[in-house]
Formats: C-alpha cells, sequence, structure tokens
C-alpha cells in the first residue's frame, strides 16, 4: 500500500471525494473504503471530510440536483413561492428525492446570485430572477 | 457616483481573451514588479495603505511584509474566491468578467513573497466559473507570465466557514473546513505548516493597479484610514440589485438610494450574516474601515420588514454554517435561532433579551475565529436600534 506524504496524496482527499460525487451523484461506503486504503488513512477520516461539506452527499442523491436558495435576499424576493412551486411540480418535500430518480430537491444557503434573487441552482447551473411561471419549463430541460 | 478601479476591465474586456486584456495595460504590472527587489514591491503594496476587502481589513503589505521574512522552503499564495458571506456577489462579478486582473494580482503577489505555487479556492456554488478562471490561467501560462509560479484551481463543495482563512487552508489539505487556533498565523505557518498569503480576489485585483500607477495614485482615494474604492454587493429591498464600487469613505446612501435606488428603507445590513444592521438614521455613515463595511454585501430591507425576522433567519443561516469546533459558537448560534424563531412567533418572555445580551458578550470573548466572535452582531445592533420590534413580539405573547 502507498503511504500518503503530508501534502502529496492525502491532501487530494476533497478533490477525490468530489470527482466520486460527481462521478456516481453520491459517495458511496465502498468508495470510501477504497479511498481510506489507497490514501492510507481511517474509514471515519474520509466519512469526517464526506459529511462536513454540503455538496458531497454519503446517500444516492437523484440525476438532477435542485438546490433553492433560501438566505435573506432571497427570502425578501419571495423565495418561498418558488419553494412551493418546485415542490408541488416534482411532489417531493426539500430532503427528499424523486422516485423515479430524477431530481433531488434542497434548500441551500446564500449561492452568491442575490442581484438575480429569487434564485436557485440545478446542478452546477445558476437560475435567477424565478417566477412560479419560469419553473416548469426550467424543469423540462433536467431530465 | 461610481469609480471604477478594481472594476475598470469589467465589460470592457473579453473574458476569455488574454489580448483584450493586454489591450488594457494587462500584465504590464507583472512586468514592472518581475524588475523590481521583492521588498520594493511589498513597500508600494504597504504604502498605497490597501486593507483586506474580505472583511477584516488587515494591511495587506504588511501580511505580505511577515511572509516574505518568514523562513521556509516553500511558500503558498492562496486567492480566496470562497465568498460565501450572505449578499455577497461581487467576487463572483470580478471572476466572470475580469479573471486576468486575479491572476496578474497572484502573479505579483508570488513574486514579492516568493511563492512558485498558488491556489484560487473556488466556492462549489460557482462552479460554473470554474473553465473560465482555467481558460485564463492556461493563457496566462502560454504567454509566458507565469514562469515563477504555478496557479492551480481549487473547489470547495459548500462550506460557509471555508471563507474564513484557517478553515480554507484546511479544506485545500483536504481535510474537514474547520478553524485552526491562532497564533501562529498564515504568513508564518499557513498551507501544510508553510509561510501563506491569503487574500480576497478583490484585494488581489487592487495589486496591478497600484503597481502600475503607483502607491501615491491609489493613497489619493478614500479616507485616511480606508485608501482606494470598495466593491459592493447590493441587494435585497431595491429597484436596481447589483453590483457597485465607489470611492472608501462615501456615504452609505449614495450606494442605497441613489445607485440601487430603495425607497422607505427602515435598515440595511452592511457585510452579510454577521455584519452590522444600521437603522436609517445613519444612512449618511461613511462606508469605511473607521465606520462599516466588512467584504461590501449591502442588504436593504424596507419598512415592512419585520427586524425580529430578519435577525432570526441571519441566527438561523449561522447555527447552520458554524463549523462545530469551538463550544460558545456552535451553541451560542443554535440558541440564539431558537430564541429569536421563538419570539418572532410570539412566544418570547422578556427574559430572553437578557440571555440574548449575556450570550453575544460569551460568543464575542471567547469564540475561536472572527465567524462566531462576530455572530452576535445582528443580535447587538438590532437590540440597539430595533429594540420596539423585540418588544412589540414579547407583549403579543
Amino acid at each position: 500500500m502507498k503511504k500518503a506524504s503530508r501534502s502529496g496524496d492525502r491532501g487530494k482527499l476533497l478533490v477525490l471525494l468530489e470527482a466520486a460525487q460527481d462521478k456516481s451523484a453520491h459517495i458511496s461506503r465502498d468508495t470510501m473504503v477504497e479511498l481510506a486504503e489507497s490514501l492510507d488513512i481511517s474509514i471515519g477520516e474520509v466519512y469526517g471530510v464526506a459529511s462536513f461539506y454540503s455538496f458531497l452527499s454519503t446517500k444516492p442523491q437523484g440525476r438532477n440536483i435542485i438546490r433553492i436558495c433560501k438566505s435573506l435576499p432571497c427570502l425578501l424576493k419571495n423565495a418561498q413561492i418558488i419553494i412551493e412551486s418546485i415542490r408541488k411540480e416534482i411532489g417531493i418535500q426539500p430532503g427528499e428525492t424523486s422516485s423515479d430518480g430524477r431530481f433531488s430537491f434542497e434548500l441551500t444557503n446564500c449561492i452568491g446570485a442575490c442581484d438575480k434573487a429569487p434564485a436557485m441552482m440545478i446542478n452546477s447551473d445558476v437560475h435567477g430572477d424565478l417566477t412560479p411561471k419560469k419553473i416548469a419549463k426550467i424543469l423540462e430541460t433536467y431530465k | 457616483m461610481e469609480k471604477r478601479v478594481v472594476l475598470q476591465n469589467c465589460g470592457v474586456i473579453d473574458p476569455k481573451d488574454i489580448a483584450s486584456y493586454m489591450k488594457t495595460d494587462g500584465f504590464k504590472a507583472l512586468k514592472k514588479a518581475l524588475k523590481l527587489p521583492a521588498a520594493q514591491v511589498i513597500e508600494e503594496v504597504k504604502a498605497s495603505g490597501l486593507r483586506g476587502r474580505g472583511g477584516a481589513g488587515f494591511p495587506c503589505g504588511l501580511k505580505w511584509e511577515f511572509c516574505y521574512k518568514a523562513k521556509g522552503d516553500e511558500k503558498y499564495v492562496i486567492a480566496n474566491a470562497d465568498e460565501g458571506e450572505v449578499g455577497t456577489f461581487k467576487d463572483r462579478y470580478i471572476l466572470e468578467n475580469d479573471p486576468f486582473s486575479l491572476i496578474e494580482g497572484i502573479a505579483i503577489a508570488g513574486c514579492a513573497i516568493g511563492a512558485k505555487k498558488a491556489f484560487i479556492y473556488l466556492r462549489a456554488e460557482y462552479h460554473f466559473l470554474f473553465d473560465l478562471v482555467n481558460n485564463a490561467i492556461a493563457q496566462a501560462k502560454k504567454k509566458g507570465f507565469l514562469t515563477h509560479l504555478d496557479i492551480e484551481v481549487r473547489e470547495g463543495a459548500g462550506a460557509y466557514v471555508c471563507g474564513e482563512e484557517s478553515a480554507l487552508m484546511d479544506s485545500v489539505e483536504g481535510k474537514r473546513g474547520e478553524v485552526r487556533y491562532r497564533p501562529p498565523f498564515p504568513p508564518t505557518s499557513g498551507l501544510w505548516g508553510k509561510p501563506t498569503i491569503i487574500n480576497n480576489v478583490e484585494t488581489l485585483t487592487n495589486i496591478p493597479r497600484i503597481i502600475l500607477n503607483g502607491a501615491d495614485w491609489f493613497a489619493k482615494m478614500g479616507t485616511e484610514k480606508s485608501k482606494g474604492t470598495k466593491v459592493f454587493s447590493v441587494s435585497g429591498d431595491v429597484t436596481k440589485a447589483g453590483v457597485y464600487e465607489l470611492v472608501l469613505g462615501s456615504p452609505l446612501r449614495e450606494l442605497v438610494e441613489n445607485l440601487a435606488k430603495a425607497e422607505k428603507v427602515k435598515a440595511v445590513q452592511i457585510g452579510g450574516a454577521t455584519g452590522r444592521i444600521i437603522p436609517y438614521t445613519m444612512i449618511d455613515s461613511p462606508l469605511s474601515f473607521e465606520s462599516v463595511l466588512g467584504a461590501g454585501a449591502i442588504t436593504v430591507f424596507d419598512e415592512s420588514r419585520d427586524i425580529v425576522d430578519i435577525v432570526g433567519k441571519t441566527m438561523e443561516f449561522l447555527a447552520e454554517e458554524s463549523c462545530g469546533k469551538c463550544t460558545p459558537c456552535r451553541e451560542g448560534t443554535e440558541v440564539m435561532a431558537e430564541t429569536m424563531e421563538r419570539l418572532g412567533r410570539g412566544e418570547g418572555v422578556a427574559k430572553d433579551i437578557r440571555v440574548l445580551e449575556e450570550l453575544s458578550e460569551t460568543m464575542m470573548l471567547c469564540s475561536m475565529c472572527g465567524l462566531g466572535q462576530a455572530a452576535p452582531i445582528p443580535v447587538v445592533d438590532s437590540l440597539e436600534h430595533f429594540r420596539d420590534d423585540y418588544d412589540n413580539h414579547i407583549r403579543q405573547s
């Protein structure tokens, strides 16, 4: 087994976890075990990092992840109405994944799109100046 | 009136094409800096009076000098592009319109402190800028501007606290983004224990302008202790939300009413979740380090807003984003969020105010990092200026 140097391989843990997240939409137990072995660190340490960051998930997620901003600038521009529209449109609550695996739905903190509030992210795309009318059309483009 | 120094190229150049940046004197400052002794570059930055634009306002040149003088076989430059403060989007604007100025600023910082490696720590929410920034680095490299320094973009994964410099370094090291005990400070012991400077995107974007035009030119702008300009992100109850750049010391009114066209203003939150809450009666306050500033997030609330609700949402955010390492912040933000929410529901009691005040003092004194120490500010400010809003809720119960 290869030993991890201080500033070498161990330092890549977050980058490797991000890559795993991109590839399989979550970080599985098997992936964590593999990473722990290859970097010569404990599984607990890998899980500790994987569970710290909100964009990493240790549970399976949908093909598309919707993140609606629930911070003040968006709330002031009626983000609550957008949250309701999405909830009705895809039929799930924040924190859930649709049964067909198409969407995961989350509420998130400030995404830095306050000039386009209310705003949301779907995967890496930012959608701003949202209105309930725009929602269905935007969701259509994510299969 | 707007004064575009940091944003001088935004909307002017093509952010995908280095040639258009070079037409506006791009990389001339780096060429100049490479010919000067490192100590002189640092002296210029010191003389300019430039202070950190990420919120803390530490003198930039002094930070560089500490790092320059620190002993170390390797040194690092980190550009903090993890602007997670609620209501901040000015670094996004800089990155999407002018990534080259940041790269030139990093390259100058590298030659000043003798770093061969630099990181841009980009927040996960800005993943859509990843290719644009990498393209700018690749073009600068191809033109031969980065022979002394390698720049790598590292992405965050969704954690507000990673905008705090010590948590950010842990994140770059691939760990949980938890804050470190200080001292030692990053200029002597930072990334992997090596001397490191961490500067905000906007701070580094100022550097090429200072080196090219001189410290005297820069120091002519602003107030005694706040030199240059500041880029502000304005949102909330305004007609024209957006990014504006003003000379430091300009009145808050100029930004909120004249530029962003706010009406019937009740309060302004300056500096995001851990920022100050300023009542309308103080709308002529100057925007400066001596007065109020933070990282330049300006959220405007009109007369229809309830301050208890606003502060409650702010504390909820901070409770969620506390890294959890120290007790005063982890538990304090949690209790504050719960108390504010209960007050908002009309189920608060007069004693809650005393608890909030006592807790604020403890958190400010005992938290490990700036975030925990500043977390009670919205509560303290709102209790001072908007006591009526609190009393109305308590009377309900």
